[in-house]
This record gives C-alpha cells, sequence and structure tokens, in this order.
C-alpha cells in the first residue's frame, strides 16, 4: 500500500514531459511552484500555528527583486536570485519583529497590513515598478548554460528544486528546531519553562518560511517572464492559505494537495464558468465540512478505517 | 546578574504582586537552603501558585526580589531561569497529549541544550536523547508505556511523566505545584517515594493540601493566607502553631 503510493506519487511528478502537452506540463510546473508556496507558509501556519495573511509579500518581493535588476539594471540571473533571496529573508526578519509583537488574530493582521503596503507600492511606485503594467519582457535564467524557455525543461529545473525545497523543509520540522516549534505552537508557556525561547523560535520560523517563499517567487517569476503587483495582493496570500488549510495544516503532503486543488480548479473551471472564485469557495467549503483537518489527513484516516473494518 | 553573599537556594525577598485592585501577593519573603524540602499550605486562593508563576517567571511582580543561588533572576525570562536550574511541574497537566512519554520527556531535556537549536538533522537521530529519556521515564516506573501518547494514559501517569520530565532536567531547584492532586491512594503513595527519592542537589519546594502525605516529605513549612506569610518555619512547630490550626488546619 504504502509502495503503492509511492509509486503513484513518482510517477505523477516524472511522467508530464512525456505524456501531456504543453498546457499540462505548464499546469504542473505552476503547481509545483504553488506547492512550494505553501508548503513555506505551512511552516507559519501548520507547524508555528502562525496564521499569516501576508505570505504573499515574499513571493512578490523577491520576483519584484528580480525582474528589476535583470531587466533595469542587467545583472546576470545569478547575482540578482543571490540579491532578491537575500533581500527577501532581509525583508522577513523586519517583518517578523513586527508581526511576532502580537499573536493570533493580531498576527493575522499585522501580517495583513504590512502585505498590502508592499501591495500598494508596487502599484503607486509606477516609475520603478511600472504600476499596473507590471514588467514584462523577462528572461528565464540558464543554470550551467542549460536552456529551461521549453515547457519540459522548465518542469524539470522547477521538480529539482521543489524536491530539493521539500526535502529541506521536511527534515526542518522533524529536526530537533522542529520539535521545539510544535511544542511552542502548542504550549508556549510550558515550553519556556523548559528553557525553550518562544519568541526566537518563531522568528527563526518566520525568516525560514520567508526565505522558501522568496524562492517560490524567484520560479514564479521565471515561469511567467512577467510580474504584476496582483502577485503580492491578499487574493495570491489567501488562495495559499486556502490551500494549506483544505490539503491539511501542519502535514508536508497537505499543502502540495492544497496547491493543485487550487491551480486545477482556477485553471479548469476558468474555462467554463466566468466565476470560478465563487466555484473554489464551494469546494473549499465541501472539504472543510467533509474533512475538518484538511484532504490528506482526512484521507489517510478514512484510509486507515478501510484496513481496520473487517472484510 | 550580581553574585550575592548567600547561601541560600531560593531567596524571595518583600514580593508584591497585584491583579487591578486585588493584591494577590502582598509582602512575600521566603528563605530556602540548598537540599531543603519546603512545603507551602494555605487556604484556596492564598496566593500559592501566583508565588509560584512569580518564582518561575510566568509572571512579573510588582516589586521585590528573587534570587537563585544568589543571582537576581526578577527580571529573567522564563527560559532563562530554567538555564539557571529551575523547574516546575504545573497544578493543571500540561503534556503535549499526542507525543509520546519520550517525546515528552526528550523535549524537556532538549530545553537546556544547544542542539535545541539543530535544523538540519532529524531529532530521530539524537539516540543520546532518547536513552536518557527512556532511563527518567524508568526512574517513574513507566519507561513500558514510553512508546504511547500521552492521551493513552491515565491521569496518575500523567503526573509520574509531569515529574519525569522535570527530574530529567536535573534542577537545582524544583517547584510541585499540586503534585498528589487527583491520585487515588496507591498512586499517592507511589508519587509519594517518587518525590522522597529525588536527590538531595535538588531543592524542592512544593504547593499540596495532602496533609498526611506531604508533611512526611516536608523538613519546613510556611503558611501563606491573603497573599502574606502568616507562619514559617520547622514543620513541628509550624503545625503546632494556633494560627496554623486557626488558618488552615481548622481545630
Amino acid at each position: 500500500m504504502k509502495w503503492f503510493a509511492i509509486a503513484v506519487i513518482a510517477a505523477s511528478l516524472l511522467l508530464p514531459p512525456f505524456l501531456a502537452g504543453d498546457f499540462y506540463i505548464n499546469l504542473a510546473s505552476q503547481i509545483l511552484i504553488a506547492a512550494i508556496f505553501a508548503l513555506s507558509l505551512n511552516l507559519l501556519v501548520g507547524f508555528g500555528g502562525m496564521t499569516s495573511l501576508g505570505h504573499a509579500s515574499y513571493l512578490g518581493v523577491a520576483a519584484y527583486i528580480s525582474a528589476l535588476l535583470t531587466s533595469r539594471y542587467g545583472l546576470g540571473h545569478g547575482s540578482a536570485a543571490v540579491v532578491s533571496i537575500a533581500g527577501t529573508v532581509a525583508m522577513a526578519a523586519i517583518f517578523g519583529v513586527i508581526a511576532l509583537r502580537a499573536t493570533g488574530l493580531g498576527f493575522l493582521m499585522i501580517t495583513l497590513a504590512l502585505s498590502q503596503v508592499l501591495w500598494g507600492l508596487a502599484y503607486r511606485m509606477s516609475n520603478v515598478t511600472n504600476g499596473d503594467n507590471g514588467i514584462a519582457g523577462l528572461t528565464r535564467p540558464a543554470p550551467f548554460g542549460i536552456s529551461i524557455n521549453s515547457p519540459a525543461s522548465f518542469y524539470w529545473f522547477v521538480l529539482i528544486v521543489a524536491a530539493f525545497a521539500f526535502l529541506m523543509m521536511a527534515i526542518f520540522v522533524s529536526s530537533a528546531f522542529g520539535s521545539s516549534l510544535k511544542g511552542v505552537r502548542d504550549q508556549p508557556r510550558r515550553m519556556a519553562a523548559l528553557g525553550f525561547n518562544p519568541w526566537l523560535i518563531r522568528w527563526i520560523t518566520f525568516i525560514y518560511a520567508g526565505f522558501w517563499g522568496g524562492v517560490s517567487g524567484l520560479l514564479y517569476v521565471y515561469y511567467h517572464k512577467y510580474i504584476h503587483p496582483t502577485s503580492l495582493s491578499t487574493t495570491s496570500s489567501a488562495e495559499a492559505l486556502l490551500g494549506v488549510i483544505a490539503g491539511g495544516s501542519g502535514t508536508m503532503g497537505g499543502p502540495v494537495v492544497g496547491a493543485a486543488v487550487v491551480l486545477l480548479i482556477k485553471n479548469y473551471a476558468s474555462a467554463y464558468v466566468e466565476r470560478w472564485n465563487m466555484l473554489l469557495g464551494l469546494v473549499f467549503l465541501f472539504i472543510v465540512l467533509v474533512m475538518p483537518t484538511g484532504i490528506v489527513p482526512g484521507v489517510s484516516r478514512l484510509t486507515a478505517a478501510i484496513r481496520r473494518a473487517p472484510p | 546578574m550580581t553574585a550575592a553573599a548567600s547561601n541560600l537556594a531560593l531567596e524571595v525577598i518583600n514580593l508584591k504582586k497585584a491583579f487591578g485592585g486585588l493584591a494577590v501577593t502582598q509582602d512575600v519573603s521566603l528563605a530556602v537552603r540548598p537540599g531543603e524540602r519546603r512545603l507551602i499550605i494555605g487556604p484556596n486562593g492564598a496566593g500559592k501558585t501566583t508565588l509560584f508563576n512569580q518564582i518561575s517567571g510566568d509572571l512579573r511582580p510588582n516589586s521585590g526580589l528573587i534570587r537563585l543561588f544568589g543571582f537576581d533572576i526578577t527580571q529573567l525570562p522564563p527560559y532563562r531561569r530554567a538555564h539557571a536550574g529551575l523547574s516546575r511541574t504545573y497544578q493543571i497537566i500540561t503534556l503535549f497529549a499526542t507525543d509520546t512519554l519520550e517525546h515528552n520527556v526528550a523535549l524537556g531535556l532538549l530545553g537546556l541544550r544547544s542542539s535545541r537549536w539543530q535544523m538540519w538533522r532529524p531529532m530521530s537521530l539524537y539516540s543520546d536523547l532518547a536513552a536518557e529519556a527512556r532511563r527518567a521515564l524508568d526512574a517513574v516506573g513507566l519507561l513500558h508505556l514510553a512508546a504511547h501518547p500521552i492521551s493513552d494514559i491515565a491521569y496518575g501517569e500523567r503526573r509520574r511523566v509531569e515529574l519525569a520530565v522535570a527530574l530529567a532536567q536535573k534542577p537545582r531547584v524544583l517547584l510541585l505545584d499540586e503534585p498528589l492532586a487527583g491520585l487515588s491512594n496507591t498512586e499517592r503513595s507511589t508519587v509519594k517515594s517518587l518525590i522522597a527519592s529525588i536527590p538531595r542537589e535538588t531543592t524542592v519546594i512544593m504547593i499540596e493540601h495532602d496533609m498526611d502525605t506531604a508533611l512526611d516529605l516536608a523538613e519546613t513549612v510556611t503558611l501563606l493566607n491573603y497573599g502574606r506569610v502568616i507562619v514559617d518555619g520547622g514543620r513541628d512547630a509550624v503545625i503546632a502553631d494556633e494560627l496554623t490550626r486557626e488558618v488552615y488546619l481548622g481545630t
């Protein structure tokens, strides 16, 4: 059963470039990028108990920095990537200090407010960001001189980064630090009495989540070769949060499944219905009603129940 | 932190704490020698747990001083106090319900180690941590349940896990907040002998209502009432005191 599941996952990750057309290969790339983004948000929401409604800040800022540096200042992709990730991480460190003055709803509101500031800046500072027109005509990098301009080659590139990101975050949450993080999520007072510094643990996690958010932002701008203020919008943050919650927060598989569900609905439904957001809402309502803890925990409980049941 | 010329394990000087107009700790001073077994008693609402919360750092006093082995810890956050050698248990059990007993104790051990910052290595690879956690569980007679989640075990066993977590940290000063609350008679005697077997390197300060059991464990007793120390001294002297009979034991 376990090997069967692994085989299905491996096949669905490795086969698209061989079997599917360009549209589906591109869709798969987008799902993987959204999955990295949702996984990074899940570090905060699921493992840290810090519900953020401003995570698009990290995706958007990394994407904008890379776009500006490569298009306007003629920097190479390598150094632009390093600078944009460093900038995003520094921003996460500062935003973390501000947002972590509060927990719960207060934290959510501060992250929302900070991301709204950035979104507003992207719209209004049109001499830098080109405002509502966005920045177009961007290029993709060529890692080790290999072109990733075709859908299939780009997919392989994203798959490698996504696999690495998944692995790093999986190790992070199962590490000693990850155990402290989960402890602080459940019982901060107890953890402090045991010798853990709850604030510092949350802050480091906030920065780490910002780092992976930034990585997904780079992939996002490489894929679209275009960046627009909507990448920084609350809708973008909320979509990822919905994905995390629907897929199963606090699990590693949940955000991946959730991100896939969001993107599939977005791409399929928008072809048939104009108000696809409504459909998205209905699907999430259904998921939350049937499986309150999310798809991944819900399905694994279901399969466990089926296996336990007498034949 | 400045070292004071003091040979006391824990010293509380003129501690005051009020919630709004309600003075919960009016003026409490305590002096506990290293290795001492101190029992704190008093009617409900006397301010016993509030006093513990100030010593452990969960609450900041309005004024007064708290010294641990001569060091002023009054302004330190709780985690710094833990690193200075202070451990506590809670009246209401606060273990991690879905985690195993072993993981609960290991987390306590981890709290005092620098490896708690390690991010690139799965925690399951720390075999020394697991081994030490299992030793601590063995000491409270729960090794056979080490792999079970807390939610699987009985209330009395959870009390023992609480003790195991605190004792695994090898604290210099241990605060026990009603360690016998809600236990059956047999569980009571198990926990009692566990507390009696705590090594003398650890100073023990205990809040407890079960006088029959607690008095056997205590050498000195402090009686609190309305946020003040009413009687303080050797066990027998405090028990014989008129005020103790009047306020607490009831004649």
